[in-house]
């Protein structure tokens, strides 16, 4: 996984709430047995509508997401994040996200930055208005701002998934560290439990 | 004396394979579930890493979301199917794990083989690359939907790192009024906790309404946690849950099930523990729902009409309502019995057993399905297919008029054949209703597997606390 540390980006406005994974990447793109080249489905039945915000010319190169709460809910499939991540965007703020989709974020790299509902309103009116607007986020101080102004907002995150993100962990690797306690779990597991051979 | 705790609190905490000061838990994980749909960049991620399956037999396959549910001895209609359960096939070979493929009476959805095999035991930990992973919760278990990345980390170490969800009480209490079944519950909490509402909890359905459900209908609730947003949901195990499971093909025998049920005992939440948040519903005020919008917590009684955005007092709110609405092609006002349905979908992970399948064939029997409604009936595994059969219910459906078909995922997200075309409007006992889940365009309405049926027959919504059952 790439380093996550600071974007400085055009940020595109999704005005909408509950946005599920089903929009983010319907169904029958997940057949691909790959994790690359599911940016060009990104939001496939949304991007049908010309007057839809990613068919806005003025926010092509954008790199951040800019959305209503619950973002990402219902499927499970890492699908989304990796649609989303191929299509080009590195952060996404949004006042809440689901957690499946936290967690399959935080795995590919993609920083999710909550604010709070009125914060992300700053974000989204300035995006809206001023198309060309640069969005900073810094991951390091843990705060988002717009170039060229001094004020910043904070956000908070998981201290570990922070970690892991700007040194860009394999938590694999991490994991496997652990074999011993692992093992020495194992090794305490009641006969009883089941297991799925015969 | 020891803390109290819940009975999500106890699984945790029995599954700590590391904890360290600034780091999520590391959990063990006692069961995994694998598809086709979210495990084929896993496994090869292993392999290009050069890792094993740690633990095969904690791990068990099979094929669901991607098979087609008729004339599967023929072609199939669509090649990337066909490769990823191949791909499938060749890992699960590779690897050594336990697989019900494609040709095996054992075959069907992922939540519905797990409690009929009985590898859904209480006190355990499962996962599985998918978000209904919930359903499992019915009996006890703490089980948690995933996404790929995490798959590969199962798979490779038999942990997961988590951070410790908060906890949440909904309780039902009272008992249901004829008709109202296990789907009007769940749809009730969603309307009342919003899709929002469990968002960083786990879910402990209590009260004795819900005692009083079946494990199926236990199964159906748990199924829908992640629509309120929750991490996971879960049911205290009971003699119902141990009655269940006795018997079944992979539930402990002898000794070992004397051991499994002492400890299985000691697993409901002990009485002054305390949970973070806390729901209470009234089971005599819960209706037969229909949703009328584009997320699960849109729904109304079938007595209802739609609402009025305008009458919300949000501005999201409206905006969120009349988006549902233009694409639904509802207007506000319009009686619920009053819309015309196009196709019915009685089947998925929510509502495919054989006690649904059941329910739904009393409502059938002796009727015909309208004229202007396609119907289809798809079983949740090749047993409950095969035991429906014994019965007598495919007779029962088919006579009717509707389409009887192998076990799957099928139109709950429109993988496989089985899709709505764009416009058309369903009555669906599946779990989401999101713009295009069963087809670009499609319409849904989720509904219980009797409002369901009572909707084919009839061609549009009715109250099925009128019905007249032959």
């Amino acid at each position: 996984m790439e380093p996550v540390r600071r974007i400085q980006a055009q940020a595109v406005p999704l005005n909408r709430s509950d946005v599920d994974t089903d929009q983010i990447i319907p169904a029958k793109y997940l057949k691909l047995v790959e994790r690359t080249g599911f940016g060009k489905y990104l939001f496939d039945s949304w991007r049908k509508d010309e007057s839809f915000v990613l068919n806005d010319p003025i926010y092509q190169g954008a790199q951040v997401l800019v959305a209503g709460p619950n973002f990402g809910c219902g499927s499970s499939r890492e699908h989304a994040p990796w649609a989303l991540e191929d299509y080009g965007f590195k952060a996404i703020i949004a006042p809440s996200f689901a957690d499946i989709f936290r967690n399959n974020c935080a795995k590919i790299g993609l920083l999710l930055v909550q604010l709070r509902p009125d914060e992300v309103e700053i974000i989204m009116h300035r995006a809206e208005e001023k198309p060309e607007t640069k969005v900073i986020v810094d991951l390091e101080s843990q705060t988002v701002g717009i170039e060229g102004e001094e004020w910043t907002m904070h956000f908070d995150i998981d201290p570990f998934v922070k970690h892991m993100l700007i040194n860009g962990l394999d938590d694999i690797s991490l994991t496997l560290q652990s074999a011993d306690a692992i093992a020495t779990y194992e090794g305490k597991r009641p006969s009883f439990l089941p297991t799925t051979v015969g | 004396m020891a803390e109290p705790r819940t009975l999500s609190e106890k699984i945790w905490e029995s599954h700590v394979v590391r904890r360290e000061e600034g780091q999520p838990d590391l959990l063990y994980i006692d069961l995994h579930l694998v598809h086709e749909v979210t495990s084929a960049q896993a496994f090869e991620s292993l392999r290009m890493a050069g890792r094993k399956v740690r633990r095969p037999e904690l791990t068990v396959a099979t094929v669901d979301h991607n098979v087609p549910t008729s004339d599967r001895d023929k072609p199939w209609p669509d090649p990337l199917s066909v490769q990823q359960v191949a791909v499938l096939d060749k890992n699960v070979a590779d690897f050594g794990v336990t697989y019900f493929g494609v040709n095996d009476v054992r075959q069907g959805i992922v939540h519905v083989i797990g409690p009929e095999q009985g590898l859904t035991q209480p006190g355990l930990t499962i996962v599985c690359g998918d978000s209904h992973t919930a359903t499992h919760g019915a009996f006890g278990a703490l089980a948690i939907g995933i996404g790929t990345s995490e798959v590969e980390h199962v798979l490779a170490t038999q942990t997961l790192p988590q951070a410790k969800p908060k906890t949440m009480a909904v309780e039902v209490n009272g008992t249901l009024p004829d008709g109202v079944v296990a789907k009007d519950v769940i749809l009730s909490i969603i309307r009342t906790i919003g899709v929002g509402g469990g968002i960083g909890h786990v879910i402990e359905y209590r009260g004795d309404t819900i005692r009083n459900l079946s494990m199926e209908g236990r199964m159906t609730v748990c199924n829908m946690s992640i629509e309120g947003g929750a991490r996971a949901g879960l049911v205290a195990p009971d003699d119902k849950t141990f009655a269940y499971l006795e018997g079944r093909p992979f539930a402990p025998k002898g000794q070992d099930w004397d051991a499994a049920l002492a400890h299985w005992q000691t697993l409901p939440t002990d009485d002054d523990a305390k949970f973070d948040k806390v729901v209470s519903l009234k089971a005599e005020e819960i209706e037969p729902s229909v949703t009328w919008g584009t997320t699960p917590a849109q729904s109304v009684a079938v007595t209802g009409r739609i609402p009025d955005p305008d009458g919300f007092s949000e501005a999201t709110a409206k905006e969120v309502g009349w988006r549902a609405l233009n694409y639904m092609d509802l207007k506000p006002g319009t009686a619920i019995e009053d819309i015309p349905l196009d196709r019915v979908f009685i089947g998925s992970c929510t509502n495919s057993r054989i006690e649904d399948l059941r329910a739904a064939a009393a409502v059938v029997r002796g009727y015909n399905v309208a004229k202007t409604v396609r119907a289809l009936v798809v079983p949740g595994s090749g047993l409950v297919k095969a035991q429906a059969e014994q019965e007598g219910l495919d007779k029962v459906f088919t006579e009717a008029g509707f389409e009887w078909r192998d076990a799957g995922c099928s139109m709950c997200l429109g993988m496989n054949p089985d899709i709505l075309m764009p416009g058309e409007r369903a009555a669906s006992t599946s779990n989401r209703n999101f713009e295009g889940r069963q087809g670009p365009g499609g319409r849904t309405h989720l509904v219980s597997p009797e409002m369901a049926a009572a909707a084919a027959i009839s061609g549009h919504f009715v109250d099925i606390r009128s019905w007249r059952r032959n």
